[in-house]
């Protein structure tokens, strides 16, 4: 059974156990979650997260911005996986105005997602080690992040805060040789995820501190909201991007890795098979890349190409419309889900038809996901409490919004 | 490509699953349904909401067992002015439907869903905390984002981007 109850106040003085405060300053929280645990000698009775410490209305000065002016602000939602916030958002706006995007903006969006899961995931794998005490696959992890930022910032000019993805396409053409580089990348990095494999999942100590512990079932998980890797160690096989695709996933083949233990030891390799799919991804993207425009062709929400307006008078019109008075979408409301690295990432979308959005919201798979840690937790020791936390993969900054 | 106009006629949208369901099991719990940019949105009465909830999680054909979301919007200074909307899923089918659920701008409270997806825990704190809707049978309906101290729900429209200096 679930865990219906969510854990009531902790009152001091109760026998036996003691309440120890764990964050928000505690390393291995991931930012800055702070956790109550109730415990007796090393073993958890109650554990509570008290999250909000990096709230920032995000959601509310995005009723006070033109509907392209909250694409920054996107990024700085998950700030590991800035383009899948970005992808979302777009498509969200999109759906809500009926713009087809050309198929060549479609396989660079795939693209980018396809590299910012690896990005995300080669974070959490080397935090989520170090927090257990394998301090090695850290350095090895950020050395091929290091890379992907550097492609990152070769084709919007930002390591992280890309914004790349806009609403009605993306932002540049990519520069020339970036897809020789990506290509490289993509031909060097599966020997890199052989290299993390060497040293944990064969690791003795390694399988020791994951195996068996913080254990879900599907049930639990499903009823307690978790998504995304979480959700399939534990046996459940959904992937938006195959069961609902968007922005073209549908062409791309690649298989959903599910793993039945609902353990740490499940999520994690659930998150490292992962990495190989999303890789093949990206070599398939490379491959069957589209020539085309890479921006709809819908003048009143699309800012012009540079060359055009120094030569073209409506060019020049409409470019300073959308700048000073943006665009309007017709009144309703649209809800757009996609499969971020952390699970399902939702951004709900209300227009009344100005040129701000009446409301926008979005679905955090972190703040679902970690409801999912007092069932995982109690009963269990202190020390297993961190694995866990690393194991579902939190992101404080899309927690708290 | 054009938008279709989104359609409001409960006849030709009862192929849908929850549709279906929730009319088979009392019309009168449907206040209206609306199909729009391919999404079903159905408002539903408030008494009826969390036994709504309830069915269409365990509704045989299509069984919607996966809560996406709970947020809200403020349509002050309108009457009702609070819609509470559920974005529920369902993972064997794929499915998706939205429910909504108005409240008036004098102290809205609606039935709390924990009892059907424990996962409504943390999304109702949140509406409680930004919006101040109460959810009745909500287990720990404290603040979540916002300091425990905190005065007024900072998504309402009718309090300042800014805040109050």
């Amino acid at each position: 059974m679930a865990h219906l109850a969510p854990t009531p106040v902790l009152e001091p003085g109760q026998d036996r156990t003691m309440i120890l405060n764990m964050g928000p300053q505690h390393p291995s929280t991931h930012g800055v979650l702070r956790l109550i645990l109730e415990i007796d000698g090393e073993t958890i009775v109650r554990i509570m997260p008290d999250i909000g410490y990096l709230h920032t209305g995000i959601e509310k000065t995005c009723e006070a911005k033109f509907y392209h002016q909250v694409v920054p602000l996107t990024d700085r939602i998950d700030y590991l996986c800035p383009l899948t916030n970005n992808l979302c958002y777009a498509l969200a706006v999109e759906k809500l105005l009926g713009l087809e995007m050309p198929p060549k903006a479609q396989w660079l969006r795939v693209l980018m997602n396809e590299l910012t899961r690896i990005n995300s995931h080669l974070v959490w794998l080397g935090t989520h080690a170090l927090d257990i005490g394998a301090m090695t696959v850290f350095l090895y992890c950020f050395r091929e992040r290091e890379d992907i930022l550097r492609l990152f910032e070769a084709v919007s000019g930002q390591r992280m805060m890309t914004s790349y993805f806009r609403i009605g396409g993306v932002a540049l053409e990519p520069p020339l040789g970036f897809f020789d580089r990506v290509r490289d990348f993509a031909k060097r990095f599966p020997a890199c995820v052989d290299e993390y494999e060497n040293l944990l999942t064969g690791n003795p100590i390694w399988v020791m501190r994951t195996k068996g512990v913080a254990k879900i079932t599907a049930e639990d998980a499903i009823a307690l909201g978790a998504s995304g890797p979480t959700l399939r160690g534990s046996g459940v096989d959904v992937d938006l991007r195959r069961d609902m695709p968007y922005s073209g996933y549908e062409n791309f083949k690649f298989k959903v890795p599910v793993s039945t233990d609902g353990d740490v030891f499940a999520r994690y390799m659930c998150r490292v098979q992962e990495l190989r799919e999303s890789i093949a991804i990206v070599q398939q993207a490379l491959d069957g890349m589209p020539e085309g425009p890479i921006k709809a062709d819908a003048p009143k929400v699309v800012l012009p190409d540079r060359e055009k307006m120094k030569t073209q008078m409506e060019a020049l019109i409409y470019h300073f419309k959308i700048v000073t008075e943006g665009f309007t979408i017709p009144a309703g409301e649209v809800y757009q889900a996609v499969e971020s690295p952390r699970g399902e990432m939702g951004y709900y979308i209300v227009s009344d038809g100005t040129a701000k959005p009446y409301r926008v919201h979005m679905r955090a798979a972190c703040l679902a996901n970690l409801q999912t840690l007092p069932t995982m937790c109690e009963g269990r020791l202190i020390a297993d409490v961190v694995a866990a936390i690393g194991s579902i993969d939190i992101v404080l900054g899309e927690i708290d919004r | 490509m054009p938008l279709a106009p989104p359609v409001t006629d409960l006849e030709q949208l009862k192929n849908h699953p929850a549709v279906a369901r929730l009319l088979g099991w009392n019309p009168s719990a449907v206040q209206g349904a609306k199909f729009d940019r391919e999404e079903m949105s159905l408002y539903v009465d408030r008494p009826f909401l969390r036994e709504a909830c309830m069915l269409l999680r365990d509704n045989p054909s299509c069984p919607f067992n996966f809560l996406s979301d709970v947020t809200c919007v403020d349509w002050y200074p309108s009457e009702p002015r609070f819609e509470v909307i559920y974005h529920l899923f369902s993972i064997p089918k794929k499915e998706r439907v939205r429910l909504k659920v108005k409240l008036s701008g004098e102290a809205p409270a609606v039935e709390s869903v924990t009892s059907v997806w424990p996962a409504a825990n943390y999304f109702e704190r949140e509406v409680f905390d930004l919006f101040g809707i109460r959810f009745t049978g909500h287990p720990y309906l404290r603040r979540i984002l916002m300091p425990e101290d905190w005065e007024g729900y900072p998504l309402r429209k009718d309090y300042p981007v800014e805040g109050y200096r």
